[in-house]
């Protein structure tokens, strides 16, 4: 049948003249060339100047003064601290969010229970929050004026001001992105594996291991990648809650802007660079996965 | 079946899948943790404030400019990216031409790079002297260290929402319904005004909250290129951060508050339009 149609079809397109197309030969479902290439070269400059532009910038920026510079910024006592605390946070908050979300869309996707669908907002709650706010609300919870505070002084445990509050609040931002990846792909996969797993004898943890790790395997990766980028470039969050202290609470991200904002624009674009860095192996780990694997990723995605 | 019926309202499905009880037990246990408590206390402690003090707080002029700043410019943002996004989308989904891999690749690029970064870079090209800035300046436009460079950022942070909720929709556009309208004697431009774009409205409503929501919220790359003037080019999250630095809690609490209140308003009224839409436009 299929065939039959194409042949016929194939057969059929030489024969008709060009011309008979009533406006000059272009499908009544394309557009002319001009407008075409018009619309093209709209696109292209549009995202050429508001993305790759700014991109380029970091680098150039970076290297203006030569490589020496990038070094001394890199390499400068409080630079290393804030690369280190910026490791030291993603290293904390990642596998924090990763076994949050791997429990909660095993909970979701292979259960079936009553207010699922408004465990699923609340797990979103955290992308629609301004970072600024994510960071005060802990501000708030274990600041000077709150009702915690004593009790923490009590037990030496200082949060605001310090590491604790800046995992803290890394956690609060990046939390979602493991879960809603792995939530829809889980959904798709459906309980077909695992029920016949568990019925040939294997236990929860086997199963887990297994039969429905290999299939995540790419969906998670891709969640993780995205909660990674977002953890080590956190800004506003993090800003709210370290108390800029240099050497000691500065991420980053935090370095940047103390560097800019002391007019050491080089060492400023240096710093930047390094996460620039990151963003592009990010980026490039995303598209290979998407490429290669897009059908083992959830279908939908925003982040 | 008849099995549970019997067993009348049940939490959760019997399932032969084991570890519900652990995994839901610890999701919820750290949602309530990380999530719940900390906006659980924001709330608590406007409301303890009292109305009075509340509505003074957030009725004083500062905050009201403030909020004003960041939703107004958040929704130039979000307008201007409608129309770029959907030409963007648009030629990727379509166009075959050499670069369209890396552009597409390209889209993503504000959600990996650090927004101080975008920030920094964003204030680099648009200052008096930089790439853009300069010729621009000649044009007699100032965009840095200005209201509009608040725009300038907002547009880069919001692009990739349009772009990748309207770029699936048009993917799974069946080419059948362009050549009926194309049968029926509509012309090009009709057929994309009057049957594409409606189909696409509710993706687009969608990325414009998406767009939107994350403007309003945005702290790192408008700082840079913001003068941050008070009643000027002050941000609502920046006016947070400076009344947090003044100890003066209750005010960054009140600002906050009413920032999550009319964000959540407006995206209730969007989600109602979409909904209006997709009962309207797209018939499922």
């Amino acid at each position: 049948m299929a065939t039959d149609q194409l042949a016929v079809r194939t057969t059929l397109a030489p024969s008709l003249p060009r011309s008979a197309a009533p406006n000059g030969g272009i499908s009544p479902t394309s557009e002319r060339p001009w407008v075409k290439w018009t619309l093209i070269a709209i696109a292209v400059a549009f995202l050429a100047g508001t993305l790759l532009l700014p991109l380029v910038t970091v680098f150039l920026q970076a290297f203006l003064k030569g490589p020496g510079v990038v070094w001394d910024a890199l390499t400068d006592p409080d630079g290393v601290a804030a690369i280190k605390l910026t490791l030291l946070v993603a290293v904390i908050a990642v596998p924090a969010n990763l076994i949050f979300g791997v429990c909660a869309a095993w909970a979701i996707a292979k259960f079936e229970f009553w207010g699922k669908a408004f465990l699923i907002t609340l797990i979103d709650l955290p992308f629609s929050v301004s970072p600024v706010i994510s960071g005060m609300i802990y501000v708030i919870l274990f600041g000077s004026s709150s009702l915690l505070y004593p009790w923490l002084q009590s037990v030496n445990l200082q949060i605001t001001f310090a590491v604790p509050g800046i995992v803290l609040a890394t956690i609060f931002v990046t939390f979602p992105f493991v879960a809603r990846e792995l939530i829809p792909l889980m959904e798709d996969q459906g309980t077909g594996d695992e029920e016949a797993a568990i019925s040939l004898g294997a236990n929860g943890l086997q199963t887990f291991w297994y039969v429905t790790l290999p299939n995540i395997r790419w969906g998670l990766l891709y969640g993780v990648l995205l909660c990674n980028a977002r953890a080590m470039g956190e800004f506003g969050a993090v800003s709210v809650i370290s108390g800029h202290i240099r050497g000691v609470t500065n991420t980053m991200p935090l370095h940047i802007e103390i560097l800019y904002d002391s007019y050491n624009f080089a060492g400023a674009f240096a710093m930047a660079s390094l996460l620039a860095l990151l963003a592009l192996v990010t980026l490039v780990l995303k598209t290979f996965l998407e490429f290669r694997f897009g059908d083992e990723l959830a279908a939908t995605r925003r982040h | 079946m008849a099995l549970t019926a019997d067993r009348g309202w049940q939490f959760v499905k019997p399932s032969v899948i084991p570890g519900f009880g652990i995994t839901f037990g610890l999701a919820l246990t750290y949602l309530t943790l990380i999530v719940l408590i900390p906006l659980g206390g924001l709330a608590l402690s406007s409301a303890s404030l009292g109305a009075a003090q509340f509505w003074a707080l957030a009725s004083d002029p500062r905050t009201v400019d403030a909020l004003w700043t960041s939703f107004g410019s958040s929704f130039i943002a979000a307008c201007i990216n409608i129309v770029f996004g959907l030409i963007v989308a648009w030629v990727l989904v379509r166009y075959e031409f050499p670069g369209r891999r890396l552009l597409d690749a390209a889209v993503d690029l504000p959600f990996a790079l650090p927004t101080a970064v975008a920030g920094i870079a964003l204030s680099a090209l648009y200052a008096p002297k930089g790439w853009i800035g300069e010729p621009l300046s000649h044009l007699g436009i100032k965009v840095a260290y200005t209201p509009s460079g608040i725009v300038v950022a907002l547009i880069f942070i919001g692009l990739p929402f349009i772009v990748r909720t309207v770029q699936p929709v048009l993917e799974e556009f069946e080419q059948e319904t362009e050549e009926a309208a194309a049968t029926l004697g509509a012309n090009r431009l009709q057929t994309i005004t009057m049957v594409i774009l409606p189909r696409l409205l509710p993706a687009i409503l969608t990325g414009f909250a998406l767009a939107f929501a994350r403007a309003v919220g945005e702290y790192g790359s408008v700082i840079f290129i913001a003068s941050n003037i008070p009643y000027k080019s002050e941000i609502a999250p920046l006016l947070i951060i400076i009344r947090l630095q003044e100890f003066n809690q209750p005010a960054a609490a009140a600002v906050g508050m009413v920032m999550l209140i009319l964000a959540f308003a407006m995206l209730l009224v969007i989600n109602l339009l979409q909904a209006w839409s997709r009962r309207r436009f797209s018939g499922n």
